[in-house]
């Protein structure tokens, strides 16, 4: 699942004094789960937010039910751009799902804040083996040396192009091994002013942009305690520069246009020839017949230090408080399991995180090469988070977008946007 | 994102219900004569019977405002003295969000941009007035026509209204660009070059709020006795001298209600900024106005103490433009 930039939501406004209100109305509601065997019929919540995965999910549901006749799983379907507002008030006020879908930028927030349930006695009652999921997730979902989620599916970052302007200008097609030159000799050969064509898209873009390039260029956004700023190496000014030379030789379009027209649309309307994106676009480009057929993927091509991606993915966890702990670690470790992910691979929607069932959602698709996302795993770094994620990113995406305006050169932009997350997140400890 | 101005101003409630305006009737300036206190009769049955009836149907408002309004606004009074975090969990901390203030320079500017935006935002009033005069004029066909069009603005929700003016404005496909190179002039970005992105949002946000306007315009104009325009064509009074002379100063008191409306509607902008504007624009530091900071504080970065004192920020600064306005109102405002 992506994650936008802008998570807020217009309604969220209404909530500060609604949410001011649950602070004091909670307080009874927010009793801790039984420990013991229940007896009798449970109803479990899950909180969820794709409706595209809604069929999945309720056959999973179904399937867990036939299997625990005693409980029942309700989905909760709460839009994404409300869903994190929502579930924070209703986690202030106890009553958040018991079971609910997490993401990276959130985890370490709900589990240093415990409101989530430590998994462990999810994990050996169940039977879960960790070694089933990506590495990279498994740490994503890791605070304080306890798993807090198990990872439920992920995404990976390639390169799609456009083949028709490839063959317009005779550049060969991109290849499983090729390099940042390649890359970047490609995005000028490509480039056709006359015909407002651009070789590459290069927005201030994190995920599927800056945090695959700084890890390739053998740097790191943030370190693996999430409490020290990387932006400020050498290597981190490298990965920044790959995208800002693109700008500034006119291979790219400017902050402006792709402010006024979304890169993804330029791509889409064949004004731009390659563009970096995620794993969950396969299923966009597919819908469309003309791109179908025009469109592929590449990995990202292979930095001074490693063809490295980002990985991020969803990831299924416990309310801390809820009132039906062992049916919630029942369903939970079901949503781990093999035949969880066997559901989710055929409905197409996201590549399941559970070993060896990620083939059906590339057989899917066939006329891409999806396998360039897989292939990527084992290099893959883990999604960049702290406990309050959301304040550097919002650093990074005002910093940045004036390094690549152009209104503060990249070296000293770092410099500034190290130092500024760095007293974020000693805030943060 | 689809739910338009009405929620996205509820969210600053405690701002609005603060400064005490709303209350303002299109003559405010009446209360000030007053009509004498009842003078004191014997309790007769009728009147307690009135007095409960009053009572019943008057409570649920009550109970409304006091739930929704008042009690926020207490909260956010408290909340701005702690820290609160993300899950609850508050720590007294005094005075310190406020002393916070003071260093923060973004919030500074983001409050600068927003009185700038105000500004532009009340160029909607000579407009409105303008437009207004016309469609008075008198045989003109079609009024209705025109001022279900001036009208439909309003009821559009501004979200929406936001996305297609971004299709309008767009710097490489926008329809405005392409007019103005017809007759070779070079457009910009609009929504994203930092010199034009906040007038651009403004002109925005005055299109969206001129239908209300000319709509109260127009039945001010309709009101004005038709004996004096005749008494000063005989005097050889011109249609120019006579809006200048006789609809301005009759009608002044509607354009008080409008412009302390349009004022406070202003100062609150968020909506467009959220749907025109954002953190990945580069012309988002001037463009994001102090509705969207106090938002970025209290619901992205989780400091809702810091924002709550944001907000108290706002309700002063509503509440100090708006006293202005009152006090200022004696000396171009009259009352008939």
């Amino acid at each position: 699942m992506r994650i936008p930039r802008r998570t807020s939501t217009l309604a969220a406004t209404a909530l500060l004094p609604l949410a001011a209100l649950a602070l004091t109305a909670c307080g009874s509601t927010g009793g801790s789960g039984s420990n013991g065997p229940e007896n009798g019929p449970v109803t479990l919540s899950y909180g969820i937010w794709d409706k595209n995965q809604v069929p999945a999910m309720q056959k999973i549901a179904d399937e867990f039910h036939a299997a625990n006749p005693n409980v029942t799983v309700k989905l909760q379907v709460t839009p994404f751009k409300q869903y994190f507002t929502t579930l924070q008030t209703a986690a202030a006020g106890g009553g958040a799902p018991d079971v609910f879908w997490m993401n990276g930028p959130n985890v370490k927030l709900y589990a240093s804040n415990q409101q989530l349930l430590p998994l462990d006695q999810t994990i050996s009652t169940g039977k879960l083996d960790l070694a089933k999921y990506p590495k990279a997730l498994v740490d994503l979902y890791s605070y304080g040396g306890k798993a807090y989620g198990i990872p439920k599916d992920f995404d990976t970052v390639g390169v799609w192009y456009n083949k028709a302007l490839f063959d317009a200008k005779k550049v060969p097609y991109p290849k499983d091994d090729w390099t940042w030159a390649d890359f970047q000799s490609a995005a000028r050969a490509l480039t056709d002013k006359g015909k407002g064509v651009w070789g590459a898209a290069a927005p201030v873009e994190d995920q599927s942009g800056f945090y695959d390039t700084i890890p390739s260029a053998g740097g790191q956004v943030i370190d693996a305690a999430g409490a020290k700023s990387g932006f400020g190496s050498p290597e981190a000014l490298q990965g920044i520069e790959f995208w800002t030379s693109l700008v500034k030789d006119g291979a790219s379009p400017t902050v402006q246009q792709m402010t006024d027209t979304s890169p993804g649309d330029l791509f889409k309307a064949g004004k731009v020839a390659m563009y970096w994106n995620g794993s969950w676009a396969a299923v966009e480009y597919n819908d469309v017949p003309e791109l179908k057929q025009t469109v592929n993927v590449a990995p990202v091509p292979k930095g001074p230090k490693g063809q490295i991606s980002v990985i991020h993915g969803l990831g299924n966890v416990i309310y801390a408080k809820t009132k039906h702990q062992d049916a919630a670690q029942k369903f939970v470790a079901f949503l781990g399991g093999e035949r969880a992910a066997q559901i989710q691979a055929e409905a197409g929607a996201v590549i399941p995180a559970y070993e060896g069932t990620q083939e059906a959602w590339v057989k899917a698709m066939p006329q891409f090469n999806l396998k360039a996302y897989l292939d990527e795993v084992p290099n893959a770094v883990p999604y960049p988070a702290s406990k309050n994620t959301k304040v550097w990113t919002t650093l990074q995406t005002d910093i940045l977008t004036k390094v690549w305006n152009g209104e503060v050169d990249a070296a000293t932009g770092l410099k500034d946007l190290a130092t500024q997350m760095d007293a974020a997140l000693a805030k943060e400890q | 994102m689809a739910s338009g101005t009405a929620t996205a101003t509820s969210g600053a409630a405690a701002v609005r219900t603060g400064s005490g305006s709303r209350a303002t009737s299109p003559a405010p300036g009446r209360r000030a004569h007053g009509r004498p206190a009842p003078t004191r009769r014997p309790a007769s049955a009728k009147r307690r019977n009135d007095l409960f009836w009053a009572a019943v149907f008057i409570t649920p408002t009550l109970l409304g405002l006091l739930v929704f309004y008042l009690w926020p606004v207490v909260r956010t009074l408290l909340i701005s003295f702690t820290e609160t975090g993300p899950f609850g969990g508050s720590q007294w901390v005094g005075l310190d969000n406020y002393a916070k203030l003071f260093g923060d320079a973004r919030l500074w500017e983001t409050l600068l941009n927003t009185l700038k935006f105000t500004v532009v935002a009340l160029l909607g009033i000579p407009i409105a007035l303008v437009v207004a005069a016309l469609l008075s004029t008198e045989g003109l066909r079609g009024v209705k026509v025109y001022r279900v069009l001036y009208f439909l603005p309003v009821v559009t929700m501004p979200a929406a209204v936001g996305l297609i003016w971004r299709t309008l404005y767009n710097g490489d496909v926008g329809v405005i660009n392409a007019m103005l190179h017809v007759v070779g002039i070079q457009g910009t970005n609009w929504l994203s070059n930092p010199d034009t992105a906040l007038y651009a949002i403004a002109a925005v946000g005055i299109w969206l709020g001129l239908g209300t306007q000319v709509v109260i315009f127009l039945a001010a104009i309709q009101g004005v006795p038709k004996e004096l325009y005749e008494a000063a064509a005989l005097d050889g009074a011109g249609r120019v001298r006579q809006f200048w002379s006789i609809t301005l100063p009759t009608i002044s008191p509607s354009v008080f209600f409008i412009s302390v409306l349009a004022v406070i509607g202003a100062l609150q902008t968020f909506d467009l900024i959220f749907v025109m504007s954002g953190p990945t624009n580069p012309a988002y530091p001037q463009t994001e106005t102090i509705v969207a900071q106090f938002y970025q504080r209290g619901f992205v970065e989780n400091q809702q103490g810091y924002a709550a004192a944001i907000a108290l920020v706002i309700l002063v600064v509503i509440v100090a433009v708006t006293a202005l306005q009152f006090r200022l109102q004696k000396k171009w405002v009259h009352y008939v």
